[in-house]
């Protein structure tokens, strides 16, 4: 709607105010003062006002703008200057006008400006707020709000039609707004409010009070009486359940020393540690509850055979700890308690029907439900993780304005050493260094000669990294296959026992050192390339980190899946689960000893070595993609690993601890700050992303094949007999069916939806289908973005035309004044 | 949770936790921390809300805040005299609205503050150049430090005045995906 904008000299600046296209709602009510008191022979009295509206604003402001600012010199000289006839003063503004003090009022208190500046914009903006809350939260407002008229209102929806009420009665409507809003969203608008804690605390008590003068006021059913006060009471206990949350976060002082001398980088590490420790206390409570309790507490009727435990059981996982609840083969394949046949049956039978009909547990459906939910829970749980971190670091468009966002986002405000402080001001001047240069440059295009050469050497480091990849994964399934045949070979013998266990030892020693030497080739490799950024070579680097480990834990899957489990008779096996589950535990344990030597060697050795040997002042820098990658790798071994062997995720939640504290002393000890730019949120979210899909999905898709297709062992664990582990399920749903015949839709639709895989697909298409929707709503969104930015920058040419249209105005009617000055003078 | 303490009544611990983000045991822990500045001026019982104001000079002595190129700045943005000299309120305002729980919004409202040096709502050329003196500790020709200015300016400036103001900053801070991690302090 257009407005007639006058810019007839005869109407006084006050209509033109009046008339003013500002939203009305956010504009502090000093803005009105100053329209009023402006007089049509503005100069003389300019001074003079300029100075009561400054200490006017003063006044109201949160931060005591000193009288003797640089602006307030601008505005006082302007003054003084319209007073004398001549120039004017030339003042830093768009165009080199210089701007007349009644445009400088104009300017400064428009509401774009005086956000975050004074009490009574942040108010009213915490009002708009909170009533937009309110509005989304309440469909209607309660019947008991509503003033008795016969006719609506627009009282009775908390509006108020006047907007130009001073600070009080702003606050008296912030007030009335907050204490309609649920608890929850009040904690939350209180604590995001940019006042101090003093105001905000104010503010509460009103709140409070109203509350309760509200409650008293009121005749309140019971109901309501008793709501109140388990809300009050709710909330005193979600408080203190919080802080009791809070106390069990372990290590707070040891990150807070890791992050004052490193920075966001390694805490970053420290922090996805701390991560996985809680997903496995999460897995091993499940397990332990479900699982291990309730086995141990009945064990088995079969006779155990008592080994003595000797120390290299410990690291096998064999021997002594092969028939305890460690592993599968321990479980048993009936309902617990297990009602004795047999003997006794005849006087017992009373006792024990009773008996069991208090306590049943079907095993077998146990053990399949709950890794079955652990898995599931634990995918939701990373998904949500996932999310919140990629909405954080997320960009929809590629930003322009680099080093701005340098100088002002750089600083890490964790780091408190102060020789930490001194790297990180040299990064940070190195990297504005680097970035001046690449925007004053022009941008050279390199010759074809020059391309043609990088991107040979590039194919050559990708080709050296993938045969040795291939190579690696041939030699590791040879390797197992020659494993397997020599302990076809070797079953019936009975050898020394330690050359058996070395046997056993051997494959994981020989993974794990794979693991540990073949990134230090990719990185010796990646030396000789050049690449445009320092961020795609670590992206690049820890691709191929992944390719590794992704093709080494391929392989021993198919090794486990495919050779041991067809085949375990021929190797002598009464239990191939309980096999592959010890396995597991000793590339865990394989895992983390490799994990010990390479700290000791690639850190505390090297330093030594740098110091004494080369001379460097530089102690190492800690990589901090490759350490979180064998993170990974370790945690998908024990999702591996909890099918098999419930009681994996105690002993990884050991090795995390032990980690922890190895690789905190040895950065501590070892390591400096690094010299790198390491964008911190970017690199959680990938490694976040990468626990989620190739590490727990390839683990589920293990489980998963394992569970549907593989035959169990015949002669022990909870499935035995079984022709696959899913059976057990399908077993249930018939017993239920045969007990209950009510419950026979059940089990159809077991049979029609979980078996068919028509539905599978059709779950899939839909998934895919939401994917492409929501990708399309980025996209149009990102186009609302560039439009809106250019809506932007046309207010911004608004703004300007209308301030020099204002400026045009008033130096008209000066002249006009001045003209009138002379004439009555000539007179 | 039945911890027999002296410093505040329930109340005010109450109040503490509804408008800032710690829970109890921290306010009471940087209870601690705040009278270790100044055992002889801060008292231990806060019930009556005494009204104390620890000097900025002490402030800044904090290991949190000593190496910190902007410590005078941060303190003197929450203090409400503009002085630096914190009060209890002003001093877990300070650290409530850098932890990490604190919205972007917030955030960034306090850094536009801080990075303010003369306070006139406008991150001007001369804001600008203190901040990146401060930031590379002088290690920048003043060349560069003008040639980085003005392209940032010309970068962030949306509305044309050559000048940062609030709306500019906020446009640039939501584009970069560190600020949040990096703007923190840990208590």
């Amino acid at each position: 709607m257009a407005r007639n904008v006058n810019f007839d000299l005869s109407h006084p600046l006050m209509e033109a105010g009046l008339e003013s296209p500002a939203d009305e709602e956010g504009v502090h009510d000093s803005f009105q003062q100053l329209i009023a008191e402006h007089t049509d022979d503005g100069a003389e009295s300019s001074a003079l006002e300029l100075q009561q509206l400054q200490s006017d604003l003063d006044e109201e402001s949160r931060d005591n703008i000193p009288l003797c600012g640089p602006e307030h010199e601008h505005r006082r000289q302007g003054a003084s200057d319209l007073e004398c006839d001549g120039g004017e003063r030339e003042m830093d503004q768009i165009q080199g006008e210089g701007w007349s003090s009644d445009t400088l009022k104009i300017l400064s208190s428009m509401p774009s400006r005086t956000i975050g500046r004074n009490r009574g914009a942040i108010i009213s903006q915490y009002c708009n707020k909170t009533l937009k809350l309110r509005r989304r939260r309440q469909t209607r407002p309660s019947i008991r709000d509503f003033s008795p008229s016969s006719r609506p209102t627009i009282r009775s929806y908390g509006m108020e039609g006047d907007t130009t009420d001073a600070e009080v009665n702003k606050r008296e409507r912030l007030v009335n707004n907050l204490q309609n809003l649920p608890v929850s969203d009040r904690v939350r608008m209180l604590r995001g409010m940019p006042l101090s804690v003093a105001e905000k605390k104010e503010i509460r008590n009103l709140v409070m009070q109203k509350e309760k003068r509200i409650l008293s006021n009121k005749k309140l059913s019971c109901y309501s009486q008793l709501k109140y006060y388990i809300i009050i009471a709710a909330r005193k206990s979600w408080y203190s359940w919080l802080s009791f949350l809070h106390s069990l976060q372990p290590w707070q002082t040891l990150l807070k020393r890791v992050s004052g001398r490193f920075g966001t980088g390694v805490l970053s590490y420290f922090l996805f540690l701390k991560t996985l420790l809680f997903f496995n206390v999460f897995l091993f409570l499940v397990t332990g509850a479900f699982l291990v309790l309730p086995q141990a507490v009945h064990p088995p009727d079969e006779a155990t055979e008592t080994t003595s435990f000797s120390g290299l059981d410990l690291l096998t996982g064999a021997g002594s700890f092969s028939h305890t609840v460690m592993y599968y083969g321990y479980y048993t394949n009936y309902t617990l308690p297990r009602r004795s046949r047999g003997e006794g049956g005849g006087q017992n039978a009373s006792a024990l029907s009773s008996d069991s009909q208090q306590f049943s547990y079907n095993m077998p459906l146990a053990y399949f439900f709950t890794i079955g939910m652990a898995f599931f829970i634990t995918c939701i749980i990373l998904v949500y993780s996932m999310s919140k971190t990629f909405g954080r670091s997320f960009r929809i468009n590629k930003s322009h304005s680099i080093l701005t966002m340098k100088t002002f986002s750089s600083w890490d405000f964790k780091v408190i050493k102060k020789k930490s402080v001194q790297i990180m001001s040299e990064n940070i001047c190195t990297q504005l260094k680097e970035l001046l240069a690449e925007l004053t440059q022009k941008h050279t295009k390199s010759t074809f000669c020059k391309r043609f050469c990088r991107l040979m050497v590039h194919g050559v480091a990708w080709t050296i990294c993938i045969a040795s990849t291939t190579g690696c994964m041939a030699g590791v399934y040879h390797f197992s296959e020659f494993i397997r045949k020599d302990q076809q070979n070797h079953s019936k013998l009975e050898g020394n026992p330690l050359m058996k266990e070395a046997r056993l030892l051997s494959l994981p020693a020989v993974v794990s050192l794979i693991n540990l030497l073949l990134p230090a080739l990719f990185n010796l490799v990646a030396w000789m390339e050049i690449y445009e950024s320092p961020s795609v070579f670590a992206y690049v680097a820890i691709g191929r980190n992944l390719m590794l480990k992704t093709s080494m834990l391929g392989v021993l899957c198919f090794h486990w899946l495919g050779g041991v489990a067809p085949g375990y008779e021929k190797l002598g096996l009464t239990c191939w689960e309980s096999f592959v589950g010890q396995e597991l535990y000793r590339f865990l344990l394989m895992d983390f000893i490799f994990t010990l030597l390479d700290t000791l060697f690639g850190e505390l050795l090297w330093r030594l070595f740098s110091e004494k040997v080369l001379k460097r002042k530089r102690k190492p820098v800690f990589d901090i993609a490759r350490n979180v990658l064998d993170l990974i790798y370790g945690q998908t071994l024990a999702w591996l690993g909890v099918l098999f062997s419930p009681l994996l995720p105690a002993v990884q939640i050991l090795k995390l601890f032990l980690v922890f504290y190895i690789k905190m002393s040895s950065v501590m000890m070892n390591c400096q700050a690094p010299r790198k730019p390491y964008r911190a949120s970017q690199m959680t979210t990938i490694f976040i992303t990468l626990l989620c899909i190739p590490s727990l999905l390839g683990a589920s898709v293990c489980v998963t094949y394992t569970m549907w297709s593989i035959t169990p062992s015949t002669s022990c664990g909870p499935f035995r007999g079984l022709s696959t582990m899913f059976k057990a399920g399908k077993h249930w749903m018939e017993i239920l069916e045969k007990d209950n015949p009510r419950l026979s839709v059940l089990s159809k639709a077991h049979t029609y939806f979980v078996e068919n895989p028509f539905f599978l697909f059709v779950g899939a298409g839909i998934f895919l289908i939401v994917i492409y929707f929501h990708s399309q709503v980025v996209d149009g969104q990102r186009k609302i973005i560039s439009l809106l930015q250019d809506q932007i920058q046309n207010e911004g040419e608004d703004k300007k035309f209308l301030i020099n249209q204002l400026q045009s105005v008033h130096k008209q009617k000066q002249e006009a004044g001045k003209r009138l000055k002379s004439q009555d003078s000539t007179c | 949770m039945g911890n027999k303490q002296t410093t505040f009544t329930e109340e005010q611990l109450e109040a503490y936790q509804d408008c800032t983000f710690f829970t109890r045991k921290e306010i009471l822990r940087l209870h601690t921390r705040y009278r270790e500045l100044a055992p002889h001026l801060v008292p231990l019982d806060y019930t009556n809300n005494p009204d104390i104001k620890v000097p900025m000079t002490l402030i800044i002595t904090m290991p949190e805040l000593k190496e910190n190129p902007f410590r005078e700045r941060i303190v003197e943005t929450f203090s409400e005299d503009g002085q630096g000299n914190l009060s209890f309120n002003d001093f877990i305002d300070m650290f409530s609205a850098l932890c990490e729980a604190s919205p972007r919004e917030l955030k960034t409202i306090y850094a536009f503050k801080i990075y303010d040096f003369n306070r006139d709502n406008f991150i001007c050329k001369e804001d600008l150049e203190k901040t990146l003196n401060k930031l590379t500790k002088g290690e920048l020709t003043p060349e560069e430090v003008t040639l980085v200015c003005d392209k940032a300016i010309e970068e962030a400036d949306l509305d044309g005045d050559n000048k940062l103001s609030f709306a500019d900053f906020e446009n640039m801070i939501s584009k970069a995906p560190d600020f949040l991690s990096n703007f923190h302090i840990r208590i």
